[in-house]
């Protein structure tokens, strides 16, 4: 537990992926199992014991902390799971020594209810400040350090010559605490064997499709087809041992999907697996990615949503059926299986995703940017641009040079205006490189004002973010922490010329909209920042199902 | 009316002795000042007289030039001064080198004032010396249940460890440049860190102090032009330089910050801190509370910090406590309780990173 305390206190202060990186396999080196690889479920979010509830833990440090102070040091730091750990008892754990992860997480997966507030309290009697801190984290569930399930695998295969992708294809028939794969990963044992019937397949990636790419683009050897505006996942589903058929689904990454979607889960009857878009589609029309959203990072979901918010899966390959790996044919060969495959499904929730006929590049070139010239109808503002296969392609893992294309539309672009900055983190710790931007919006008598619009961190070069560093500190009107604000109005003011991939409405945001990929595209030092971009030119970019403004919006414009 | 009040009394300028004709660390020009130690929160230029420790005279010289007063004297540790009737003494304070308590003693009163002081072993300076009185006015930076410092030498473990994982990078350490960066450097040396550590310029003088007062740092070096070549060493800068154009030399560093405050975890992250290193030269809460009754006081007025919380567990313990307010403390990059860290509203917050994170979609495909 110490060990994995100190992990985690590292882990939640480094900004870089790096060393994260270095800092888990330092660990993963270092640690024992089965400590190791506990401390990997944890990361992964793999443990499965019921999590502590905040009230429990007051009532705890209520037994132990005068109110009174518990409330001032609360009111300071701010956290209740760190004010506990700072505030709690030192040395009340006598001569105990701090429990092993191991003891803590076997503790908690056999305890009642009722037991669980005296296991937490003796062992924090036992642990210092950061033990606690990591304790209350472990147990309260979320570790919220910065490491996604995928890095720690990364980090697990980087102990050796393991690809990410190698992990993920045995992962899912893998239990913690994952002795098998350590030895795999160190090079000291076999490539676990896996019985799961329904093994994650790393899928294929497509390469961004640059001009030079295009410049012997031949369309006879590609096909094409759209890019949808939702979320890679594949649709898994083969027969066990004992002759049941087991489902599930995965995000792109290899993660679970499974309980949050059992509405497509079901539709799965057949043993097969299935790589395709997965998209809310209500009365036949894919909704925006907003609506989708709803239905993403839930650990289960209610009856009520899966009515309001029903999935889909618009399939785009095949690679397996009955029990036939077909990765290795042509992509020509398995689109001829899926298409047959799909129809024989009929179900209302998996459909094909078509293909774009069309005879040349440039007619390409117009379907990207004006899906809907095209048949796409309805669903062409779910279309991202287009996808560019080669129809002699197989099914490879990662991203082969040359077989997969995506040719995104060309992005939205607008001016707006630079209105606070934030210091970056690591490399740009001593840069304001984050930057909230704003457009112009009608402010009844007070005339014009900004309202901020977005925040982009990315898109400049290294001396386009020496000169906006320059700019900040120069015209610096009020700070907040590490936040300036900087001099904006029509006068004085940075534009910067901003491309983002889309809008949707947010009652988040004082604008009430929220820019997707918002980048910096170009700095307009030329410009002066009344002539930048209005509220109503992002508003008309809304998708349809959302033009209604949002209610906070309402109250504010009157 | 409160015991201690016949001998001090609170003017804009801070504590005042009316029978003795003398503040304590005022906080603007005054005739005759009592200075408890070197910060310059509480060491200010242009009084007309100055009685402190010699160590606090030479740093406030070394400070703002030899003209920084119009006379000064010098006050021994245990020796006693009689003041217009009022006697007083200086007592070591343990926080930086030369820092002080300060006695007054009149009639059947004693009073001491703490000036900031820690009781954690620390290689640069005297310990703190507890003085037995019937009013002690404490600090009270770190004045919540909240701050418990650990062992210096087990947060300079951390940056050893680090030093190891990332070997090629380096360790920017910001630490203030009066006390705790010699500190650090000492507490490096007693872990056996044997090579030349790098120091910003604004640390150099300072340091130097030390050294004729007979601390021993070991093997020092200004940064001057070097940059890249730093890689893997240990480099000390005042914390404001960390987030300044001049920590770009280093390429990638990994960024630390020597301070109390950095024990609290969005703190240390507002700071930039990537490697926070939890080194005080303040009381925490235990060891207030031990002082309070080590001094057999019956009487606590609680200066600058978290005065709130500290008069709460006094009255609590059936001690007279009150918060004394004063203000124009905290410069010393420790003692301030840094304001303003919300950032305004309608800001949006990282909406990108959200949806890049979720289930894996940025990179598509």
């Amino acid at each position: 537990m110490i060990r994995f305390a100190r992990l985690l206190d590292r882990l939640s202060f480094e900004p870089r992926r790096s060393a994260k990186l270095a800092l888990m396999r330092e660990h993963f080196i270092e640690t024992p199992d089965p400590e190791r690889g506990l401390a990997l479920a944890a990361l992964t979010g793999g443990l499965s014991f019921r999590h502590a509830k905040p009230a429990m833990l007051r009532a705890l440090v209520a037994e132990r902390v005068d109110p009174h102070l518990f409330a001032l040091s609360y009111d300071f730091v701010g956290d209740l799971s760190e004010t506990i750990a700072l505030i709690w008892p030192n040395g009340e754990g006598g001569d105990a020594s701090p429990p092993a992860l191991q003891e803590v997480v076997a503790r908690l997966e056999t305890a009642r209810r009722g037991e669980v507030p005296a296991l937490i309290a003796g062992w924090l009697d036992t642990l210092d400040e950061t033990g606690r801190w990591a304790l209350l984290k472990l147990v309260t569930g979320g570790l919220r350090v910065g490491v996604s399930a995928r890095l720690a695998k990364t980090a697990v295969a980087g102990l050796g010559s393991l690809q990410p992708d190698d992990i993920e294809e045995v992962w899912h028939g893998l239990d913690p605490p994952y002795e098998t794969l350590f030895a795999w990963a160190l090079g000291t044992g076999e490539r676990p064997r896996s019985d799961d019937p329904v093994p994650f397949r790393p899928p294929m990636l497509a390469h961004p499709a640059e001009d030079r790419d295009l410049d012997d683009f031949a369309p006879a050897e590609f096909a094409a087809e759209w890019k949808w505006d939702g979320i890679r996942v594949q649709a898994a589903a083969g027969y066990d041992g004992s002759g049941a058929l087991r489902r599930r689904l995965y995000s792109r990454t290899g993660e679970d999907l499974s309980a949050a979607f059992p509405d497509l889960v079901a539709a799965l009857d057949v043993e097969a697996v299935i790589d395709g878009e997965l998209l809310v589609v209500i009365d036949g029309e894919v909704r925006s990615f907003n609506t989708l959203q709803q239905r993403l990072n839930r650990k289960s979901v209610t009856a009520k949503l899966m009515a309001s918010h029903p999935a889909a899966i618009r399939a785009y390959d095949l690679l397996s059926l009955d029990g036939e790996d077909l990765r290795d044919l042509p992509f020509r060969d398995r689109r001829a299986r899926l298409e047959d495959f799909v129809a024989r499904l009929a179900s209302p929730r998996i459909d094909l995703s078509p293909l774009v006929e069309v005879a040349g590049l440039e007619e390409l070139a117009q379907a990207r940017n004006a899906p809907e010239t095209l048949h796409a109808g309805a669903d062409a503002q779910a279309i991202e641009g287009l996808m560019l296969k080669r129809w002699a392609s197989s099914y490879v893992p990662g991203r082969p040079k040359g077989q997969w294309f995506k040719w995104k539309r060309d992005p939205h672009r607008i001016d707006a205006v630079l209105m606070y900055a934030q210091r970056g983190h690591g490399k740009r710790s001593s840069f304001y490189s984050d930057y909230t931007f704003g457009v112009w919006r009608e402010a009844g008598e007070a005339g014009e004002e900004l309202v901020p619009v977005g925040k982009a961190y990315f898109g400049f070069t290294d001396e386009e973010l020496a000169e906006i560093d320059r700019f900040v500190r120069q015209n610096t009107v009020n700070r907040f922490g590490p936040v300036r604000e900087v001099r904006h109005d029509t006068e004085v003011g940075l534009v910067l010329e901003i491309a983002f991939e889309g809008l949707n409405r947010s009652t988040r945001h004082k604008s009430g909209v929220a820019m997707r990929f918002p980048r910096v595209a170009r700095l307009r030092f030329d410009k002066p920042p009344a002539e930048a971009d209005r509220i109503e030119t992002l508003e008309a970019l809304l998708p349809a199902d959302e033009r209604a403004p949002a209610s906070l919006r309402k109250t504010r414009a009157g | 009316m409160t015991l201690g009040a016949d001998l001090l009394t609170l003017t804009d300028e801070g504590l005042y002795c009316p029978q003795g004709g003398f503040h304590i660390d005022p906080t603007r020009p005054v005739e005759r000042a009592l200075i408890t130690h070197g910060h310059a929160d509480h060491a200010r230029a242009g009084h007309g007289a100055v009685l402190a420790s010699d160590e606090t005279l030479k740093i406030m010289a070394v400070r703002y030039g030899e003209g920084f007063t119009g006379m000064r004297q010098r006050a021994d540790a245990g020796e006693t001064l009689d003041i217009n009737g009022v006697l007083v003494s200086f007592h070591p304070a343990g926080h930086v080198l030369g820092s002080m308590q300060i006695r007054l003693e009149r009639g059947a009163t004693r009073v001491v004032v703490s000036g900031d002081y820690k009781r954690q072993a620390d290689p640069t300076c005297a310990p703190f010396e507890p003085v037995a009185c019937d009013v002690f006015i404490t600090e009270a930076t770190f004045g919540l249940p909240v701050f418990r410092h650990p062992e210096a030498r087990d947060e300079i473990a951390k940056l050893l460890a680090s030093l190891q994982t990332f070997a090629g990078r380096t360790h920017l350490v910001g630490a203030y440049a009066l006390g705790k960066a010699q500190r650090v450097i000492a507490e490096l040396r007693a872990a056996g860190y044997d090579r030349t550590i790098y120091l910003h310029g604004a640390l150099e003088k300072l340091c130097r102090l030390y050294e004729a007062e007979g601390v021993d740092l070991g093997p020092l070096e200004t940064v001057g032009r070097r940059s890249k070549e730093l890689a893997g060493e240990v480099v000390l800068c005042p914390p404001g330089q960390l987030a300044d154009r001049w920590a770009r030399r280093f390429g990638d560093p990994v960024t630390a910050i020597a301070s109390g405050w950095v024990r609290v975890r969005a703190r240390a992250r507002q700071r930039g801190a990537e490697l926070p290193l939890v080194i005080s030269d303040h009381a925490d809460w235990d060891d207030l509370r031990a002082t309070i009754k080590e001094t057999g006081a019956g009487e606590v007025w609680v200066t600058h910090g978290a005065e709130e919380a500290l008069v709460h567990w006094c009255r609590g313990e059936g001690l007279a406590a009150r918060p004394l307010n004063l203000i124009g403390y905290g410069d010393d990059g420790e003692a301030e309780l840094d304001a303003g860290a919300a950032i305004p509203d309608g800001v949006p917050a990282g909406e990108t990173t959200e949806r890049e994170t979720m289930a894996g979609k940025a990179a598509g495909g």
